[in-house]
């Protein structure tokens, strides 16, 4: 019993991480219907930006954790942001195809530039290909849960959760109760009515761009955190392939779903990799094809019958 | 068989045969040496992995990213009995060859049986579900050879006797490269197209778009399961991150700049992709940073590739016979 609910516990740990990520996934789906790869290498950027920003805000705000947050998400925003620009907003009249091939042109650059070691105008990019320790935003602290059960929660756990869960509840105010947030819910919708009432498009895409890779910088903080270190640019991959799959799971465009769907995925993996460590990565593969036998539409999206 | 039709392919095959002879006379006369083979034998596999890419991705409008893991799954196959089972060696190619061929072909087979588990569940579905599908097939694919302590496990597997020269890459890409022109230019590829131009309009049209798109799938994992065995047997040495999902997006480079709907484009990309780095070889590092921003500005400059819907002549059909198919 004792077991069962630590490894709950861990699961919905890696969860919350998980759905900072499907968040970002699933609001840029839901508005531009493009599965947006590079998400992933987002997040590894704002992992990165906590490594080379918390020393920096230690010294200048004392405490670590709350301005590297803030700074690694401005940060991932604005990256995003030049992302659409650049990248996306050219091939917005363009098949949805070269939009999905351009994402993932985008994802290998940003890994592979993040992977070199080089000087450019003296200042040395070491993000590198080499391991790096994340250093430390919080004292790690185990508080034991007073019983006989034997569990163990820590103080990154809860941060872990805690900033998630204000995230998530700060993203449910900005998409529900906003005038920006609704017309991302129109601009969802239906895409060229919301423009003929007088909804700039752009300014909605922009803002989803910023938003999701905000949550995703996020995320990579709250990762950096729990792991302790950074193995390489290439950490992204499979967080965010399982971020995708929960938002696939929750039903892909669904904010609500994907939260649930990131929640399953991590609580799922959390007791397959107690059992054996690469049960762990079948584990998210078994789900995604269950899914798609079962459920396409996810476990909270709407079935859309394709008119013609 | 719409697959063998020979009378058709003359030009195709002619242009092939003359490209290896003009090769082969430079590398008699020393002005290719042996790396600049080895670059042309891998271009050569790499054409057949992009073609065979560009049956799914191009021709039939899907969109699958995981190839390289069909590729794992013929080299490890074809390596497994050639080396480990069968431990044949080039020294006697009597013998060497017949189980060199079994092996790649066996590689095949079963990559084109791992298509079909990866390809049913997910074409079914109209969406970008394949792309997620077939990425995720092939991390699980690497991570189970990477647990696998039969196939070498994390160390790799090595000791491949070398089987793949330049002649063997010109008889498979010929081979290969016509077998699928000639499906493509078949009435099952124009159903591919017609699933590809409009799914819905091919369906009231009495194409069986599931099946149709299943047996794409299936036909180019076949395909790269057999090149990942030539593979296997020019490199010697196999591992699974030779296999990754960084693999499966080279392919997905070349395709596209060279251009998805075009056989040809499917040619010349790889053609040049491979060639390339020796025309900038103090940029070897920058490989992986440079072409995925040829990708990107591809896409938004020149969205159709390089070669966009045109195709070589030596490609297509001649006029005068293209008569006598379409009867």
């Amino acid at each position: 019993m004792g077991q069962f609910l630590q490894q709950l516990i861990n699961g919905i740990q890696i969860g919350s991480i998980y759905a900072l990520i499907a968040l970002g996934y699933t609001m840029v789906y839901g508005i531009v219907r493009l599965i947006n790869f590079a998400h992933a290498d987002i997040f590894m950027f704002g992992a990165y930006m906590g490594f080379f920003l918390a020393p920096i805000m230690a010294k200048v705000f004392g405490g670590a954790f709350v301005p590297t947050i803030i700074a690694a998400m401005l940060i991932t925003g604005l990256l995003g942001f030049i992302m659409e620009k650049l990248a996306y907003r050219p091939l917005r009249y363009k098949s949805r195809l070269s939009a999905l091939i351009t994402a993932l042109g985008v994802s290998i650059f940003l890994e592979n530039f993040c992977a070199m070691d080089f000087v450019l105008f003296g200042v040395h990019f070491v993000f590198g290909p080499t391991y790096r320790k994340f250093p430390d935003l919080i004292v790690a602290k185990n508080i034991p849960i007073p019983g006989n059960l034997g569990l163990n929660i820590s103080n990154v756990l809860l941060l872990d959760v805690g900033v998630s869960v204000i995230l998530m509840v700060l993203l449910f105010w900005f998409v529900n109760k906003t005038l920006i947030g609704k017309q991302m819910r129109a601009v969802a919708f239906d895409k060229p009515t919301a423009s003929l009432m007088g909804i700039n498009i752009d300014v909605v895409i922009s803002t989803a761009f910023i938003v999701g890779p905000a949550l995703a910088g996020a995320g990579g903080i709250l990762y950096g955190t729990t792991y302790g270190m950074l193995a390489s640019p290439f950490l992204g991959i499979w967080p965010g392939l399982k971020a995708f799959i929960a938002a696939v799971l929750g039903g892909i465009g669904n904010i609500p779903g994907a939260v649930l769907g990131a929640y399953i995925m991590g609580i799922s993996e959390a007791f397959a990799t107690s059992v054996n460590s690469n049960l762990g990565y079948g584990m998210a593969f078994a789900i995604l094809i269950g899914i798609l036998l079962i459920r396409p539409s996810g476990l909270l999206g709407k079935f859309m019958p394709e008119k013609v | 068989m719409t697959l063998l039709r020979t009378h058709r392919t003359t030009a195709t095959v002619i242009v092939f045969v003359l490209a290896y002879v003009v090769i082969k006379a430079l590398n008699l006369a020393g002005i290719l040496n042996a790396y600049y083979i080895q670059l042309i034998v891998l271009a050569g596999i790499n054409i057949v992995m992009t073609v065979s890419l560009g049956m799914v991705n191009g021709f039939t409008g899907q969109f699958s990213i995981g190839h390289a893991g069909f590729m794992a799954v013929g080299a490890y196959t074809s390596a497994m009995i050639t080396t480990v089972w069968l431990h044949t060696s080039t020294a006697n190619p009597w013998v060497g060859y017949p189980v060199f061929i079994v092996a790649i072909l066996a590689g095949g087979l079963l990559a084109a049986a791992a298509g079909y588990l990866v390809g049913a569940p997910s074409l079914r579905l109209k969406g970008d579900y394949l792309a997620i599908v077939t990425l995720s097939a092939n991390e699980l694919i690497r991570t189970v050879i990477r647990v696998t302590e039969v196939l070498g496990g994390p160390r790799g597997l090595g000791g491949i006797p070398k089987f793949t020269t330049l002649e063997v890459v010109f008889v498979f890409a010929i081979v290969s490269v016509v077998l699928m022109r000639n499906y493509l230019f078949s009435s099952h590829g124009r159903s591919m197209k017609a699933v590809r131009d409009s799914e819905i309009a091919a369906e009231s049209t009495g194409v069986n778009t599931t099946r149709q798109k299943v047996f794409v799938f299936v036909f180019s994992a076949f395909f790269a399961g057999v090149s990942g065995g030539v593979f296997a047997h020019l490199l010697q040495f196999i591992h699974p991150d030779n296999f990754s999902f960084m693999k499966s997006l080279e392919y997905l480079i070349y395709l596209y700049v060279g251009g998805s709907t075009s056989i040809s484009g499917a040619i010349v990309g790889p053609a040049i992709f491979t060639l390339l780095p020796e025309l900038m070889r103090g940029l070897q590092a920058w490989r992986l940073v440079i072409y995925p921003l040829i990708l990107i500005l591809t896409m938004i400059f020149r969205t159709e590739g390089i070669m966009g819907l045109k195709e070589f002549s030596f490609i297509l059909i001649p006029q005068r016979q293209r008569k006598e198919v379409s009867a």
